[in-house]
């Protein structure tokens, strides 16, 4: 075993008590956690476990958002459409509630501090959350990383974790941020309003004019695939690239 | 523990015989991968079977096309809890291509190996017998490149991380090696019937 992969107790299910539940956007919730998982790496995953009085259980995966040691466990779900287990947490979970979790899980999509940098981001949508938790976990281990993340969204209001990436770009000389709304104007000078594709990556990273030694992709498959694509011809190496696609139901 | 408040949506009864544990239908086909698309070439694509680091046979692209093809139609179980019901493969079996090439298997296992650098391992015996093909084809159509296009191993009776995109060939080991998701935190053999999602599942 590597020493990333998911260790003794990992896969056993816990109880987890939502300490709080906060609005992140129309469609966004995050969920705090309390449950005695060990400390995850900056981009794993949890297994999320809903059981019925009749014994029905169903069970997704959410990316965790939280810092790796953070005291609760930070998960930002979205509400799909008919999503049987992000409408029970959009809708019907409140403080207090018990669910169940197994994790952390996943060995492939994690960042390490002592990765080389620069650091490229690449985040759709509740793509940002695994994202979020690199960026914090760099922000206090490794913050003289060079880092840019480009982050898209559909709209202003739909930017997940926005007042906290804002925040975080201005006091961090050594973060680059680009907001991309596909359907909303631009709000800060070098923000994007248009769908980000190849040309407007090529753009941002010119821009930039860092070339990043690891990249992390996250978001719907069409997303990660475009944005995956043209990174290697944007000359990333492809083994640099980490992607994690959101199957994008449930 | 009964989770307060959470009924469920339930599938029909002809999903609920089909879905293994914890999974839920899905009727896209979504993507999982490690890292871009690999980018194979037919011209220079070739399928090698080798025992340990000795190459056994090799074909290329229109010789691994003149094998006999098969077509299979099997649910699927992604480890990240979809199941798709009725996919249709064509390809070549690993019967098919063992008997092409006078192949006794010499070991209990084997890995499959990709042009990306990723590999799976699994019992030499869940690839025979009808369970597994080297497919080229889905519902009729050469399998794109994001769903392992041009060829990739189908293993419809293990969850799809054992179902190899971007597939160059095969190598038999003496022991049961662990692949690159087993590395990091998956299932040494991942039924999903009996929900071996991660290491340390029973």
């Amino acid at each position: 075993m590597t020493a990333t992969a998911a260790g003794v107790g990992a896969s056993a299910w816990r109880e987890a008590v939502i300490e709080r539940i906060e609005r992140r956007t129309p469609r966004v919730v995050s969920l705090f956690l309390r449950a005695p998982l060990e400390p995850s790496e900056a981009g794993q995953h949890v297994d999320v476990r809903l059981t019925a009085p009749d014994g029905y259980q169903a069970q997704r995966s959410y990316s965790i958002a939280s810092e790796p040691g953070a005291p609760l466990i930070e998960l930002a779900v979205e509400r799909l459409e008919n999503g049987e287990v992000s409408s029970y947490f959009a809708d019907i979970a409140r403080t207090g509630d018990t669910i169940e979790l197994r994790g952390p899980l996943g060995g492939h999509f994690i960042w390490r501090p002592d990765d080389a940098g620069p650091l490229l981001l690449v985040g759709g949508g509740s793509g940002i959350a695994p994202l979020m938790a690199i960026l914090r976990h760099r922000a206090r281990t490794a913050p003289s990383t060079r880092t840019l993340l480009v982050y898209s969204s559909r709209t202003w209001d739909e930017v997940i974790f926005r007042d906290e990436l804002i925040e975080t770009d201005a006091r961090d000389a050594s973060l680059d941020l680009v907001l991309v709304t596909t359907r909303d104007r631009p709000r800060r000078p070098h923000d994007l309003a248009r769908r980000l594709d190849r040309d407007a990556l090529h753009e941002i990273l010119d821009r930039w004019s860092e070339n990043p030694a690891h990249a992390f992709v996250c978001g719907s498959t069409p997303f990660v695939e475009a944005i995956a694509n043209a990174l290697v011809d944007e000359g990333v190496r492809a083994d640099r690239v980490k992607t994690e696609r959101y199957g994008g139901i449930g | 523990m009964i989770t307060r408040g959470f009924t469920g949506r339930r599938p029909t009864d002809d999903s609920s015989q089909r879905l293994p544990p914890g999974q839920y239908r899905e009727e896209g086909f979504p993507v999982l991968a490690k890292g871009p698309t690999p980018r194979v070439d037919l011209a220079t694509w070739a399928f090698t079977i080798n025992d340990g680091p000795r190459p056994l046979v090799r074909w290329n692209w229109s010789e691994f096309m003149a094998l006999p093809r098969t077509t299979m139609t099997r649910d699927i179980h992604c480890v990240t809890k979809w199941s798709k019901f009725d996919t249709e493969w064509e390809g070549v079996t690993v019967d098919d291509l063992f008997a092409a090439a006078s192949i006794t298997p010499p070991t209990e296992y084997l890995l499959a190996l990709s042009y990306d650098g990723y590999d799976t391992n699994m019992p030499v015996a869940d690839l025979v017998g009808g369970k597994a093909m080297v497919a080229t084809h889905f519902a009729g159509e050469p399998i794109t490149a994001e769903h392992g296009g041009p060829a990739r191993l189908v293993v419809p009776h293990l969850y799809f991380w054992k179902s190899a995109k971007w597939i160059k060939g095969l190598r038999f080991t003496v022991r049961d090696e662990a692949g690159f998701w087993e590395l990091r935190g998956y299932h040494m053999y991942g039924d999903p019937w009996r929900e071996q999602r991660y290491t340390n599942d029973p």
